[in-house]
């Protein structure tokens, strides 16, 4: 698993991949926190990171997906996946090497907006009056989000051998997975059950991770969506033969 | 036994693309994997490295069954696909690298083999370069190191000298021989030269079926036709003067002609008549005697 992932990490190193992908990533966020009046912390009076932890979920529904949709698409069509195949590795090995190699480049995107926190913590009046729980509890949740949404990018690049394809699946199921559930849950129809069906979507325990509450079932959750995800994709690497 | 295929089935659809197959691949020697296009060869080698599962019957590599613990079958088996899928952005040493490590081997033994197998393949004046920056010989050069580098006990090459020039193909030969010794190798070609300067044994399949299961001496024996020449004219003759002398004489158009006969100096009895004829002869060239012939008749049938 570790050669795979190695390999996959040197992939996206030595191509524009993954500088193309941290940067504009890091560039959404910084204009949107710092610049753009609308949203700009300096603008709205308080010190807070909340429109990074709104907006970002978002990003990553277009920028995860661009990340891996190749993974599996594009050794599947260049033939690459059955030398994969034929070496010594297992399916498991292979899908658990592409997830952690695309959850590497997530985490390595988020890493720098932690100098945002310490830019705001010093802009609070007075300085440090900011909700640092709150916020550790959002960076978790945006690492967690982040690996879903990359266990399910990984699974519809295993689908198909068009990138294009994967992309466009990856990004609908993850939406949905995310917003879809929750919009769904507010249509006036659901009487008590709406609370349920908010609760299989990803922002309802995203939220709760947010307010800084790290609760062991929101874990689970995520938890169980990426394993779930890496699952398909090891089986149906086994079906496709 | 090396590697032994029993009663192997694969249905894709409707097609059998290997039907009922069974054979034996012994060590130490090289066996040539023989059909046209489409007989069978590729599938029948994915499954025997554990790519593909079959739909019925088993591969046992080493004593050990594909299917059922291919992990193990993979670790001693040393692959060369069809169109030699490679990663083009890799560096040559980087990919021989990645594909030694997946074995299992140390670091010093990984720095071994990588510079060991280079000099194998005969990548020495390469082996900085990227891998799309090569050409197709040293690609496959490449696909032949990946393929070794294991130390695998069975190598399973699938059309290994395809689109290479002469002296590639001949050289590429020659790394197959030299492991060979100590190995288990199955290539597939459809290039019979091949099978007669490598081969010590042929399988031939036809649509999924074998045809022929055989040693090589005893394939070349299969040869109806040992001699006899084919002759063209620049006009039409008769033939009756050849007949007459002693010749079997088969017409292929009125003027062109194979000529056979028990005499020793078949050529020179040919010529004596030729020339006592005056006849205009614009050629003559030996026909039979190659396994082509062998290959084409066991595998034309209802085709």
């Amino acid at each position: 698993m570790i050669q795979i992932f190695l390999k996959e990490v040197n992939e996206f190193l030595n191509s524009l991949i993954a500088y193309i992908t941290i940067g504009v990533f890091l560039s959404i966020m910084g204009l949107l926190l710092w610049v753009f009046p609308e949203t700009s912390v300096l603008d709205y009076g308080y010190a807070s990171m909340e429109t990074m932890f709104a907006v970002a979920p978002y990003v990553f529904v277009f920028l995860i997906p661009a990340i891996t949709m190749r993974s599996i698409a594009e050794e599947r069509k260049n033939g690459t996946l059955e030398l994969l195949h034929t070496l010594p590795f297992t399916n498991l090995d292979i899908v658990l090497g592409k997830f952690f190699a695309g959850f590497f480049l997530v985490v390595f995107s988020l890493i720098p907006t932690v100098v945002y926190y310490f830019s705001l913590n010093q802009l609070g009046n007075p300085p440090g009056n900011l909700d640092t729980s709150g916020i550790i509890g959002s960076y978790i949740g945006l690492f967690l989000l982040g690996a879903a949404f990359t266990s399910i990018g990984i699974f519809a690049s295993s689908i198909s051998t068009n990138q294009i394809v994967a992309f466009v699946l990856a990004a609908f199921l993850s939406f949905m997975l995310y917003a879809g559930f929750d919009s769904i849950s507010s249509i006036n129809v659901w009487a008590d059950w709406s609370t349920y069906i908010a609760q299989v979507g990803m922002m309802a325990h995203y939220d709760s991770l947010s307010r800084g509450l790290i609760d062991f079932v929101d874990i689970v959750y995520f938890v169980g969506i990426v394993s779930g995800m890496v699952l398909l994709t090891q089986m149906n690497l086994g079906f496709k033969r | 036994m090396s590697i032994q295929v029993d009663n192997l089935l694969k249905i894709y659809g409707l097609q059998r693309a290997v039907d009922n197959l069974s054979f034996e691949v012994p060590k130490g020697k090289i066996t040539g994997f023989l059909g046209p296009n489409g007989a069978g060869k590729s599938t029948t080698m994915k499954i025997a490295t554990g790519y593909i599962l079959p739909t019925a019957g088993q591969v046992i590599v080493n004593g050990i069954d594909v299917v059922a613990h291919p992990l193990e079958a993979k670790r001693i088996i040393g692959y060369l696909p069809e169109h030699n899928p490679l990663y083009f952005d890799m560096y040559i040493k980087e990919y021989l690298r990645f594909v030694a490590k997946s074995y299992g081997f140390d670091k010093a033994k990984v720095n071994r083999k990588v510079a060991e197998t280079i000099e194998l393949v005969g990548l020495e004046l390469e082996h900085k370069k990227k891998i799309g920056a090569l050409s197709k010989g040293y690609r496959q050069r490449v696909g032949l190191g990946q393929a070794l580098i294991g130390e695998p006990e069975v190598l399973i090459l699938d059309e290994p000298t395809s689109g290479l020039d002469p002296n590639q193909i001949v050289e590429i030969r020659e790394v197959i021989k030299q492991v060979s010794q100590d190995r288990t190798v199955i290539l597939s070609t459809h290039i019979m030269q091949e099978v007669e300067a490598l081969c010590d044994k042929v399988v031939v399949i036809n649509k999924g079926k074998l045809v022929a299961d055989e040693a090589l001496h005893t394939f070349k024996k299969r040869l109806t036709r040992t001699s006899g020449f084919v002759l063209s004219f620049e006009s039409d003759i008769d033939p009756t003067p050849l007949v007459n002398a002693g010749f079997v004489v088969e017409k292929q158009s009125p003027t062109s002609f194979i000529v056979d006969g028990s005499t020793a100096n078949l050529r020179s009895g040919i010529m004596a008549v030729i020339t006592e004829n005056d006849w205009p002869l614009t050629s003559l060239t030996q026909s039979g005697g190659s396994l082509e012939e062998i290959f084409q008749d066991l595998t034309k049938g209802e085709s």
